[in-house]
């Protein structure tokens, strides 16, 4: 696998990070020798083995259909870099979802 | 243009907010119209540390659902994350299923003047629903509210089935009686409770290969998705003539023009990098869960429909008009249990009650009379005391401001009892009155218990062929005349 | 100063002391010490407050289990009405408005919460270099590090500025830095201990853990804060033992170790021939310690950099800068927002792990990279755990080192990772592992001696471990 510029704005663009021309270059270099550490990987032969996801056995953890109200919209609202009486504020956009 | 040329195909996929207490994988409240950012928990808003928990009427509802449809009910459940950006997701990723959607295959059967078919359902799977974001309330500003961030959803994917916009609108139809029957979900296309999104093509008929599907959005009733669906044909038929190159592509539409417009194109398109959801276990749905879920089911339109056809012997229109609405459905069929006259009862329901319904903007959850009282009308008509034209227009209007009054009662008070038999009836009274002269006085001055007496000598002197009732209401009235 | 609960309770029993003292002589220490950075932010009032509710609890009678106990967080736990940073420049003000389980239960039992501590921004890193709010330094040594990412945790209880810690593990960030300051530090079974109110590094491994000065004081406090939780589904449902009664073990045990950890290029030779050296004890003690083949060791650090990432990079999206955090004064619209908040918000390590991660999930990679690592996870613990079956403990260094120099390895991110080469394995297999310090070096620095236990065996692996550290160490 060779990481290129392309592949790190995607990446980036996709993590909402940006980079500049350095920082950049630098994360092409140090993502290359990760992903060629990482790659050790693919010696193994994983035929016929299924992903391991859950750590515990449990299944079935539930919660019942209960209404709980534990914090206020005060609460809710109290770390907000941007806020109203009601809201939590962004700078305008427009829908696209 | 040659659009007879083309044939469209159409697939949906409609979003269902369920009617559960509480959010899909928190316990704040799931209820609609609250106050800004009032229903919200740590785990709504997406605070450091904290971890989902499956509620579990989410998971009753879409196995109602799957059952309800015919669907394959998942065993063994995973969820996922839909890693994605967006002001109104707070945690930056929306909890979903992925490879193990709640329910597979099924159908939902749909009926038009043209074709009579069933429509493949794909997947059906448990997600949350996104806060609402509001663009026109500050110049510079967009606010966010997240009331309605968790709220369980069962996304239900339909294969690319239908042909025209008629299929997707009775396909819609189906699925919102469907889920209010089942009362997991309001159905409200208006309000945002049930969400619909199509996907469109054209291709020349004939052409095996699928046209390229763009997806529609935005549509927030029946009618504007037939709009947007007969409009995004004609669009893509004209681009097809002219040469144009269709782009896959997400559009909205415009309720105002009934046009629709580019949201974002495929080259945005995310890459949501799904994967299992670390913070949540599976959820195994067992057989012996499945059959208690199918014991509880209540009716379904389809069955009453047929019960309303085949053991009632009803015209496709009545039982299509009775199926409609389930409350509707419900009522008809206690009065069914009341009388065995089904098309008067299905007379009376698809014209009187809806009629006062429709005039008084009213649900048949606040019709003030009983199923009883309407079969009591039925068999008022059926004996031969009353005529339809007077039992709806004088006798109904009467019991509905009086629920409390029988209709024999109203009837009688206001002397719309037709005689029955008059003429022979008349005579048998005439000659019980004429044989106890002096018991005709005291019976005027006070005495009414003796009514049973002349009652007596009526059913004497007819051999019991007098029909009670029309018999002492014509007794007392001759009785009050002599 | 005491060194462990049990001295101070009977300190505290024979008058010599009360909590309220202890807490303000803490607090003392805490301040004369401030430059090793240990402490990002002391709570005086709560704590002198705890303090005094607990003498008063005590007078009482009824003492909770870790009435005496002062007691520090690491700046991933929330504490309702306190701030939590991950030591990270993204959470900004942040100030959590519930609290989590793990401290919620330290409390109920009595202990003073004296303040949060230091680490690796979003406990990444194994240097405790990774912090928005400056470095922590070694407690012997002030241009070293105190292992990562726990560093805080670890110099606080080393250094005698409290006299136990909470932790967190994801691949060794308890038993490393404990190892690197010579402490004892425990990572419970995943699943025991309910992660309800820790900022999630990655779900699948994270682990919170008591780090103290000894096994006896991690078992008491794994006591308190282990056992379900209705907050956290992804818990062994089975309540948890009282650890702190099951400390008493005695026959000979079977212990495995493997000649690939021990003979690993990595490892310094002196704690190679102290490992060595503590075989043959336990040989010669009756105990049976066999050397078996692992031959997975070059594939552990990499399977856990691609799952971890990969969980990481979706954990750490809500730091957005939209419902709290850091926002960017930069930015002019919704995308400027999320892209200059997270990229100011972010230290150098936190972003490339998410882009390494979102590379792993992203699509065209996800089979080669992540769901290959999910497989490997699977052989690697099932590997284990069939070992486990037949021995009762593997055996292993903690460390492949003792400290290293400020900035020493942090310019080369491979080389940090292999600080982790023997820590690692017990999170992606899930089990019990605990480091005990086993010496010094002719350095003059301490490190540690790890043991990993079966899966929910954190009992009998704390009982052996106190059997290490006072018959053999």
């Amino acid at each position: 696998m060779n990481v290129d510029q392309q592949l790190i704005d995607q990446l980036a663009h996709l993590s909402r990070l940006s980079f500049d021309a350095e920082t950049g270059k630098e994360m092409v270099h140090d993502l290359n020798r990760i992903l060629s550490f990482v790659e050790k990987l693919s010696e193994v032969n994983t035929d016929g083995v299924e992903p391991l996801i859950y750590m515990v056995e449990e299944t079935n953890v539930l919660r019942e259909d209960v209404v709980q109200l534990e914090i206020t919209q005060n609460e809710g609202l109290k770390n907000a870099p941007k806020k109203d009486s009601d809201y939590f504020r962004v700078p305008r956009f427009v829908d696209s979802e | 243009m040659h659009s007879n040329q083309y044939e469209s195909v159409i697939g949906l996929e409609v979003h269902i907010q369920l009617l559960t207490k509480s959010k899909a994988y928190a316990s704040d409240p799931a209820t609609f119209g609250s106050h800004p950012n009032s229903n919200i928990s740590v785990i709504t808003l997406g605070h450091p540390g904290t971890l989902p928990k499956v509620n579990k009427r989410s998971i009753e509802f879409a196995v109602k659902l799957g059952l309800a449809c015919g669907c394959n009910i998942t065993r063994e459940n995973q969820f996922a994350r839909k890693n994605y950006f967006y002001a109104d997701l707070p945690k930056g990723y929306q909890i979903t299923q992925d490879k193990t959607p709640i329910c597979t295959g099924g159908t939902i059967h749909i009926k038009t003047n043209s074709v009579d078919k069933d429509i493949n359902i794909t997947r059906i799977h448990l997600e949350e629903d996104a806060g609402k974001s509001m663009h026109d309330q500050d110049p510079y500003d967009s606010l966010i509210d997240l009331n309605r961030a968790g709220v369980p959803l069962l996304e239900m994917v339909s294969e690319p089935e239908m042909t025209s916009a008629e299929e997707a609108g009775a396909y819609l139809t189906e699925v919102r009686k469907l889920v209010r029957y089942l009362d997991i979900c309001d159905g409200n296309l208006e309000e945002g409770s049930m969400r619909c999104d199509a996907n469109i093509s054209v291709r020349l008929k004939g052409d095996p290969n699928l046209g390229t599907k763009v997806e529609v959005k935005n549509m927030n009733s029946i009618r504007n998705v037939q709009r947007a669906i007969d409009f995004e044909i004609q669009r893509q038929i004209q681009m097809c003539e002219t040469g144009q190159r269709i782009d896959q592509e997400t559009r909205s539409f415009d309720a105002v023009n009934g046009s629709t417009f580019t949201l974002r194109s495929k080259e945005k398109a995310n890459d949501y990098r799904y994967f299992p959801e670390p913070d949540i276990c599976p959820v195994i749905v067992e057989q012996s869960y499945i059959e208690k879920i199918r014991s509880e089911m209540p009716a379904l339109p389809n069955e009453l429909h047929k019960r309303f056809t085949v053991d009632f012997q009803l015209s496709e229109y009545d039982a299509g008009i009775l199926t409609e609405n389930k409350q509707i459905a419900l009522f008809f069929n206690a009065l069914s249990n009341l009388t065995s006259n089904y098309k008067a009862a299905a007379n009376w329901i698809n014209g009187p009650v809806k009629s006062w319904l429709n005039e008084n903007g009213l649900e048949i959850d606040s019709f003030p009379l009983k199923p009883a009282a309407i079969a009591e009308l039925i068999s008022l008509i059926d004996a031969g005391q009353l005529n339809f034209s007077i039992a709806s227009q004088r006798v109904f209007p009467e019991m509905l401001k009086t629920p409390e009054v029988s209709a024999i009662d109203i009837a009688t008070a206001n002397n719309w009892i037709q005689a029955n038999d008059s003429n022979e009836l008349q005579g048998w009274i005439e000659e019980a009155i004429a044989k106890y002269p002096g018991k005709v006085d005291e019976y005027k001055a006070g005495k009414t218990g003796l009514i049973g007496l002349f009652m007596g000598e009526v059913m004497k002197i007819s051999k019991g062929k007098a029909d009670p009732k029309t018999s002492s209401q014509l007794l007392k009235e001759a009785l009050d005349k002599a | 100063m005491y060194k462990s609960l049990a001295e101070t309770r009977s300190a505290i029993e024979s008058g010599e002391t009360t909590i309220e003292g202890l807490t303000r002589y803490y607090l003392q220490q805490i301040a004369d010490k401030s430059s090793l950075n240990a402490f990002l932010e002391v709570f005086q009032q709560d704590a002198l407050n705890q303090a005094i509710a607990a003498d008063e609890k005590r007078k009482l009678g009824n003492p909770g289990k870790l009435n005496g106990m002062v007691i520090g967080i690491k700046d991933v736990l929330c504490y309702k009405g306190h701030k939590v940073s991950s030591s990270s420049r993204i959470l900004e003000g942040f100030e959590s408005i519930y609290t989590a389980t793990a401290v919620q239960r330290l409390i109920d039992e009595d202990a003073v919460i004296i303040g949060r501590l230091n680490c690796d921004e979003f406990a990444m890193g194994s240097s405790n270099e990774n912090s928005a709010y400056g470095p922590v330094h070694h407690h012997l040594d002030p241009n070293m590090v105190p292992g990562g990412s726990s560093g805080g945790s670890a110099v606080a209880v080393a250094a005698g500025l409290c006299l136990a810690t909470l932790g967190t593990d994801t691949g060794g960030s308890i038993r490393q830095p404990a190892s690197l300051c010579g402490i004892t530090g425990l990572k419970p079974t995943y699943g025991t201990v309910s992660r309800w109110g820790c900022i999630a590094y990655a779900s699948s491994f994270d682990q919170i853990g008591p780090m103290a000065n000894t096994v006896e004081d991690c078992a008491i406090i794994l006591e308190v804060i282990a056992g379900p939780d209705e907050h956290d589904s992804t818990m062994i449902q089975k309540p948890s033992p009282a650890y702190s009664q099951l400390l008493k073990s005695e026959g000979p045990v079977k212990i495995a170790y493997f000649k690939q950890y021990i003979e690993s290029e990595g490892l310094d030779t002196e704690i190679k021939a102290y490992v060595l050296q503590l075989i043959e004890k336990l040989r010669a003690a009756g105990h049976t310690v066999e050397e078996l083949e692992f031959p997975y060791l070059d594939y552990v650090i990499p399977a856990y950099y691609v799952l971890t990432t990969a969980e990481a990079s979706s954990n750490l999206s809500r730091f957005d800068g939209i419902h709290y955090g850091y926002r960017s004064k930069n930015a002019t619209d919704l995308e400027s927002t999320y892209k200059l908040s997270r990229t100011e918000g972010f230290g150098k390590e936190v972003k490339r792990r998410i882009m390494l991660g979102t590379f792993v999930l992203s699509s065209g990679y996800y089979d080669a990279y992540y769901s290959r690592a999910q497989k490997v996870r699977r052989m690697l613990r099932d590997h284990t755990n069939n070992i486990l079956n037949s021995y009762s403990f593997i055996l292993m260094p903690s460390t492949p080192g003792t400290t290293f120099p400020l900035g020493g390895k942090s310019s080369d991110p491979i080389q940090m990772y292999l600080e982790d080469i023997y820590t690692v394995q017990a999170n992606l297999c899930g089990l019990p592992a605990i480091s005990i310090p086993m010496g010094q070096h002719s350095n003059g620095f301490p490190f540690g001696v790890q043991l990993v236990g079966g899966a929910s065996k954190d009992s009998d692996m704390l009982a052996f471990a106190a059997r290490l550290q006072n018959d053999f160490v």
